[in-house]
């Protein structure tokens, strides 16, 4: 089990192998193979990981990436399908919430609107009972447990409210609170408790952008000040990166990377979280060999190193493109659009068909053309995920069509057999006259991510599905499109398309690439 | 052109007449009868004559008895129901709510004395005994009253603050006590509202069910004016109408704080 729950963590990665064991001492919490599924959905898939007492940690990804189901099975109101969630090396899967020492900041707060503020915060302390020892008649020492008593309820949520700035509030009633007020007597409500971990479900998601940004910073400061262990859920990787010790980035129910901030930042796993945490730039390149990486129509230095001609991704920040002499930087191109961002222009620049986003403080015209590089090791190569589409368990029907994704596709069945050819009946003639019958025959389907086109209409394609995520690679898009039974389709595409629209899928009967599993001869009819 | 400008107020003047012919007058008319005796002169003897009969105050005694039976049964019985029904993984909730409000549709008088019909033919008998046939007649009658506004209060409950009490360490019968059960309050109120004042007053079910063995508010009014003696069915009446008022403003309070619908008052 130890070696299996090994943490894919950076602090995991480093420490993992030598001193394991120490490690394992600091951690407050583990997921071990902790699935859970609704009906067919999987909300979360195979989680592994652990968090050290008295970290931060955030759960980044966007909606429905399974973030705010593991928040909820670690406080108790879901539990595991699979698995083991280990608090202090107990598995506490199985308890209910009012049994767990976590507490948790709901997003609308959740306070209760019949209670007074005071009441509020005070809620959990009037359920605590104490332990303390005492000796029964027999002269035996006994746990017994007690109610705190109004006094140590008082002092504690009077210390609470102080640490949300609300001392005076009290009595106040909670409708009249506005919504940061809300907010801070949530987080009040949950750490008067003093929780082993304290679990944060998007809590400034409702709040404005200036009142959120003096939160996170006020949430920080409650951190270091508490030493309570934080987990804390969020789409927006901005709050991430400002206030977490390590950030878990997920996106469909499965962990992407896990990581410190600007371990996430720089050395992104894939092109998933380069696009999702800050801005980025892009781009499908072959990596040359011999530390040389070709994209944009350039071949770059860089500090990655790869098998010779492979084919990679590529991101570059932003803010990394310098501005050089013209005509005497390594690529060309032309600024089509310039936008003031306060402390900095952004710039779009057009080399040849790709776009490249530009930070920079100096000020350019827009319409001329301009020269810039990017050092070495700001070039960060990571290996591509997705190269084509294939379908292990695609067949073909009575009709001569493939079946992939639980959709009819048109298809040329005489590929199977080099050579041939269809005759009236659709039977496959091969050259030396022999007949092949490829009814039910099972086939690997392999096609190219150009080659799937998107169509607007569900009627119109053979396959309908939802797009799942869009990532831009300087002159056009990958788009997922997700079918109702869960099979994927990448599709590159030049045209914009919206996350969670309903599309179809339609491939060109030439473009799917077929082998068939199994001996032929399996299909010759006599 | 025409010279009478049209408002949006003269609409509401067939309802306006219909309020001062079938409403103000029938009441002022009431009161008139109540204070006044057989010549038309005012005079106080038909309040006194009314507290001064033990059978009357007995018939108020019996009236709020029954009401506030009828309340208790009807929410102890209904408030589960509305519960479970608006729990989230109850499926068709809708079709369930329906189920116990059909009954409200068959026409009343033929329900309750099929009601009783039914009990006499389970070995009830509504002569033998009044009390326990009426209440059963008051609860089948009153039970979709409760249900209803229980209902519409319940779905309306925030489940993340169910979740925050367990979460802040309350068991599941200590969250319906401290959080459920005051979150619901409104609705309880509503409901008790629409079920203690109808049963005091209720006349058709004591007396169908009761076989004539009981006398409830509305039974002496009945029986009152049965006689020709309009002016103490009147003072009956007005005590009666005090009474409701009196409840009206008990409850008020509670209802302007969460502002819940379904009252029909």
């Amino acid at each position: 089990m130890e070696s299996r729950a090994s943490p894919v963590g950076v602090q995991g990665a480093i420490f993992c192998f030598g001193v394991m064991n120490v490690e394992k001492e600091n951690v407050i919490i583990e997921l071990v193979g902790v699935t859970n599924r609704y009906n067919d959905t999987v909300a979360v898939d195979n989680f592994n990981f652990y968090v050290k007492k008295g970290e931060f940690v955030s759960f980044l990804g966007p909606s429905g990436c399974g973030k705010t189901t593991t928040l909820r099975m670690i406080a108790g109101f879901e539990h595991p399908t699979e698995g083991k969630i280990l608090l202090n090396g107990k598995d506490i899967a199985d308890l209910p919430p009012y049994e767990r020492p976590v507490n948790t900041v709901f997003q609308k707060y959740a306070l209760f609107p019949h209670l007074d503020v005071y009441d509020n915060v005070a809620f959990g302390l009037k359920l605590k009972r104490i332990p303390y020892e005492t000796t029964d008649r027999d002269g035996n020492k006994v746990t017994k447990y007690r109610k705190l008593t109004k006094k140590e309820i008082s002092k504690k949520v009077t210390e609470a409210l102080k640490i949300v700035d609300l001392e005076e509030f009290e009595w106040r009633d909670i409708t009249t609170l506005s919504g940061g007020q809300q907010q801070r007597i949530a987080i009040a409500r949950a750490i008067v408790n003093e929780p082993q971990i304290l679990l944060l479900d998007e809590p400034l998601g409702a709040l404005d952008l200036k009142m959120r940004k003096e939160m996170q910073i006020e949430l920080k400061e409650m951190h270091r000040k508490l030493g309570i262990t934080f987990i804390y859920v969020t789409h927006d990787q901005e709050e991430a990166l400002t206030m977490s010790d390590t950030i878990v980035v997920m996106k469909d129910g499965q962990i992407q990377q896990i990581g410190t901030p600007e371990d996430i930042y720089n050395e992104p796993k894939n092109a998933f979280v380069a696009d999702f945490i800050g801005e980025s730039n892009l781009y499908e390149g072959t990596y040359m060999g011999n530390r040389k990486v070709r994209f944009l129509n350039h071949i770059f230095d860089c500090v990655d190193d790869f098998p010779a001609n492979e084919k990679v991704n590529v991101v570059v920040r932003p803010e990394d493109v310098k501005f050089a002499e013209v005509g005497k930087g390594m690529i060309d191109g032309v600024l089509t659009e310039k936008v003031f961002k306060g402390i900095h222009y952004e710039y779009t620049m057009m080399v040849g068909r790709n776009e490249v986003t530009i930070q920079s403080t100096r000020s350019m015209e827009t319409g001329v053309p301009v020269s810039v590089n990017i050092a070495p090791d700001l070039i960060h190569i990571m290996k591509k995920t997705i190269v084509s589409n294939v379908y292990d368990d695609a067949y073909i029907d009575n009709d001569n069509r493939v079946i992939i994704a639980g959709g009819a596709f048109d298809c040329d069945v005489t590929q199977l057999v080099p050579g041939s050819s269809l005759d009236e009946e659709g039977y496959v003639i091969a050259p030396d006259g022999k007949k092949y019958d490829f009814k039910d025959a099972d086939v690997l389907v392999d096609v190219s991510l150009s080659d799937i086109e998107i169509i607007d209409n569900e009627e119109d394609g053979v396959v309908c599905g939802k797009i799942v995520s869009m990532i831009y690679l300087g002159n056009h898009y990958q788009v997922l499109i997700r079918t109702e039974d869960d099979e994927d389709f990448v599709a590159d595409t030049e045209y914009t398309w919206n996350e969670f629209d309903r599309v179809s899928v339609r491939i060109p009967a030439e473009k799917i690439r077929m082998t068939l599993r199994g001996e032929v001869s399996k299909y010759v009819k006599d | 052109m025409s010279r009478i400008k049209f408002s949006r107020k003269w609409l509401a003047l067939p309802y306006g007449i219909f309020m001062i012919l079938f409403v103000i007058i029938p009441l002022l008319l009431i009161l008139a009868y109540a204070f006044t005796d057989v010549d038309g002169h005012f005079t106080l003897e038909n309040l006194t004559g009314f507290f001064g009969s033990a059978s009357n105050i007995n018939t108020i005694l019996v009236s709020f008895i029954i009401g506030a039976l009828n309340t208790v049964i009807c929410l102890l019985l209904g408030y589960p129901v509305a519960y479970f029904l608006a729990h989230r993984d109850m499926k068709m909730p809708t079709a369930i709510v329906l189920l116990f409000i059909m009954p409200m549709w068959i026409n009343f008088v033929l329900r309750t004395a099929a009601t009783r019909d039914l009990l006499y033919w389970m070995g009830l008998n509504g002569g033998a005994h009044p009390y326990l046939c009426t209440m059963i007649g008051m609860v089948y009658n009153y039970l979709p009253f409760v249900i209803l506004p229980l209902y519409t209060t319940m779905t309306k409950l925030d489940y993340s603050q169910i979740e925050a009490s367990s979460d802040l360490g309350a068991r599941p019968w200590q969250t319906f006590v401290k959080i459920v059960l005051p979150m619901s309050a409104p609705g309880i109120v509503s409901a008790a509202t629409m079920v203690f004042m109808p049963t005091m007053s209720s006349y058709v079910i004591s007396d169908v069910m009761g076989e004539r063995k009981l006398s409830l508010i509305g039974n002496s009014i009945q029986l009152y004016f049965d006689q020709g003696l309009w002016h103490m069915g009147s003072i009956v009446a007005v005590i009666m109408l005090l009474l409701i008022a009196f409840g009206m403003v008990a409850t008020k309070n509670v209802q302007k704080e969460e502002n819940v619908r379904g009252n029909m008052w």
